[in-house]
């Protein structure tokens, strides 16, 4: 009954895990847990419930993989942050980091591995929006509307960038606030707090243009990126992603862990 | 082997670890006692690398607990058992520290095995374990890498008795064949029967360390008398430092002859004069406890 392996016999291993190694097991604890899971799939869902309602909607010559795939972009941008902030805050508030640390005392390693697995599942999720545009394509020929197959290749590296900015900066606010209802409850009022102080507050209305990530984004989705907006972009994301995520990693690296 | 050096930790003006220091030894249990609040729990936590000291440190296999490459493998660590993600199946918890330190997958099972839960326990989720399960899952987990050295906080708390003698059982095994053991537990009964040695902790600081049997015997002397007003006064006049037991009679820090010498001089009649053994511990203890209790319902 109690045989333990005996202590003295082995020498444990001299090499920590790899940095690969840790981002498949913070993959793994992104989908080992049923909020989790539900959170994927429901991205999953919604991306393909968008285009379901494309095909109603558009007319039949409007049917074009583009017109599918752009859409779905937006309600999955709009849960990849939330995936961010609960990848890093649900380590404290379910208290995990006290086991996860014991194993990776060297938390940056956690926080790199963290981030890695959030990026992968937001390229992961440009996959998903291509496969169900590509559904809704076929769907759109077999009941009679255009189907064609025109894609603007640009808009793959732009829904990539747009996707990983997304779910970063729900890890950088998750990485500063450290709990996981103001993290969420700040990242999605934040868009909403700058639209209404620009309409009310004309001298902020220019620095809304650099800084409200809402406004700044918006060119991703479509057909073209000028060297302006690709400037205002890296401005409103130094801003919302860098220094949360550089601040936030402080604070993680410092906090007291019990 | 565990080392414990010149440990303190303050949160602003509050001094919750004071200059703490204690070894343990490979081939030994080691009991950490101390009333709540005592700060067994920081001191634990500063030697696993989750708190930062405020002065002095602590080494683990020789080496700071933050600079082992793959501590799993070295030191097993059960800091709170509760601390398990609700959500995630025992096996899953288990798998994923497999997987963490590079642990083959049938040690999940094994230790799953040894710590008594069965393959319906394994599937349910952690939110649904009691106290006692969530204890000896959090065993299998700080078993999973076969460690030589074991840090556990009360881990005694919620398992039943039989989970109790079976946990001392383990742990004993485990020093035996060479094995390096630290337990806090606020209970003094608990850890008696399985430490070799004592770390008794109040205040946060070390109010008495070394072997159980050391401690244990220097403990003092109990003494009852059938007049105990008088017994009182005379014992305060020869200089003796006593204090009232639970049940009456005197726990006195000096020599059973000391005691009856003063008590003969006194023409007192004694009904009891021994070695107070485990009782002097205690007695100690709770002394602890009562003055740790009132702080932290200050505080």
């Amino acid at each position: 009954m109690t045989a333990v392996t005996a202590p003295a016999l082995r020498r444990p291993a001299a090499t920590g895990p790899s940095l690969a190694r840790l981002t498949g097991v913070e993959l793994r604890k992104l989908a080992d847990t049923r909020a989790g899971r539900w959170l994927l799939i429901t991205m999953g869902l919604v991306a393909a419930a968008i285009v379901t309602v494309q095909i109603f909607v558009l007319k039949d010559p409007e049917q074009t993989f583009t017109a599918f795939f752009t859409p779905s972009l937006f309600p999955v941008g709009l849960l990849l942050p939330v995936l961010g902030i609960l990848s890093i805050t649900g380590e404290w508030s379910q208290r995990t980091a006290l086991t996860t640390f014991a194993l990776v005392p060297r938390r940056e390693r956690v926080v790199t591995a963290k981030l890695a697995a959030v990026v992968l599942a937001a390229l992961a999720s440009v996959l998903v929006s291509l496969a169900v545009a590509a559904a809704g394509t076929l769907a759109a020929r077999a009941t009679g509307g255009a189907g064609a197959w025109t894609f603007d290749w640009h808009l793959l590296p732009y829904a990539a960038v747009f996707q990983v900015a997304n779910v970063l900066m729900g890890a950088g606010f998750g990485l500063l606030l450290l709990n996981t209802p103001l993290a969420i409850v700040t990242y999605l009022l934040l868009p909403t707090v700058w639209s209404i102080l620009a309409a009310m507050i004309r001298a902020l209305r220019e620095p809304a243009r650099w800084l409200d990530t809402s406004v700044t984004m918006e060119p991703l989705l479509g057909p073209e990126v000028t060297a302006g907006q690709w400037g205002r972009l890296g401005v409103s994301l130094a801003v919302w992603l860098l220094v949360p995520l550089a601040a936030g990693l402080v604070r993680t690296l410092r906090r007291e862990v019990s | 082997m565990i080392e414990v050096d010149h440990l303190t930790k303050r949160y602003g003006p509050h001094t919750a670890v004071e200059d703490v220091s204690f070894r343990c030894e490979p081939g030994t249990v080691t009991g950490f006692l101390g009333p709540n609040g005592a700060g067994k729990s920081t001191t634990m936590r500063m030697i696993c690398g989750m708190t930062t000291p405020s002065a002095g440190g602590a080494t683990v296999a020789g080496r700071p607990y933050r600079q082992l490459p793959n501590p799993g493998r070295e030191i097993g660590v059960l800091l709170d058992a509760s601390a398990q993600h609700a959500g995630r199946t025992g096996r899953e918890a288990l798998a994923l520290a497999a997987r963490t330190m590079g642990v083959a997958r049938g040690q999940v099972a094994a230790k799953l095995d040894l710590v008594g839960l069965n393959e319906t326990a394994a599937r349910r989720r952690v939110g649904a374990y009691s106290l006692g399960m969530r204890q000896r899952l959090g065993l299998a987990l700080a078993l999973l890498g076969d460690p030589r050295v074991l840090i556990l906080d009360e881990p005694a708390n919620g398992l039943d008795p039989e989970g109790i003698f079976w946990m001392r059982g383990l742990l004993r095994d485990f020093a035996d064949r060479g094995g390096t053991v630290l337990l806090s537990s606020h209970l003094l009964r608990e850890v008696e029967a399985v430490a070799d040695r004592l770390v008794v902790i109040g205040g946060g600081r070390v109010v008495a360390q070394g072997g159980k049997d050391e401690l244990l015997s220097g403990a003092g002397t109990l003494v009852r008398a059938r007049d105990q007003h008088a017994l009182r006064l005379t014992l305060d006049r020869a200089g003796l430092p006593a204090t009232a037991g639970t049940d009456g009679g005197y726990v006195v820090r000096a020599e059973p002859e000391a005691v009856g010498l003063a008590a003969a001089d006194a023409g007192l009649v004694l009904t009891e004069l021994r070695p107070a053994g485990s009782g002097g511990l205690e007695q100690l203890f709770l002394t602890l406890t009562a003055g740790a209790s009132t702080k932290e319902a200050v505080r």
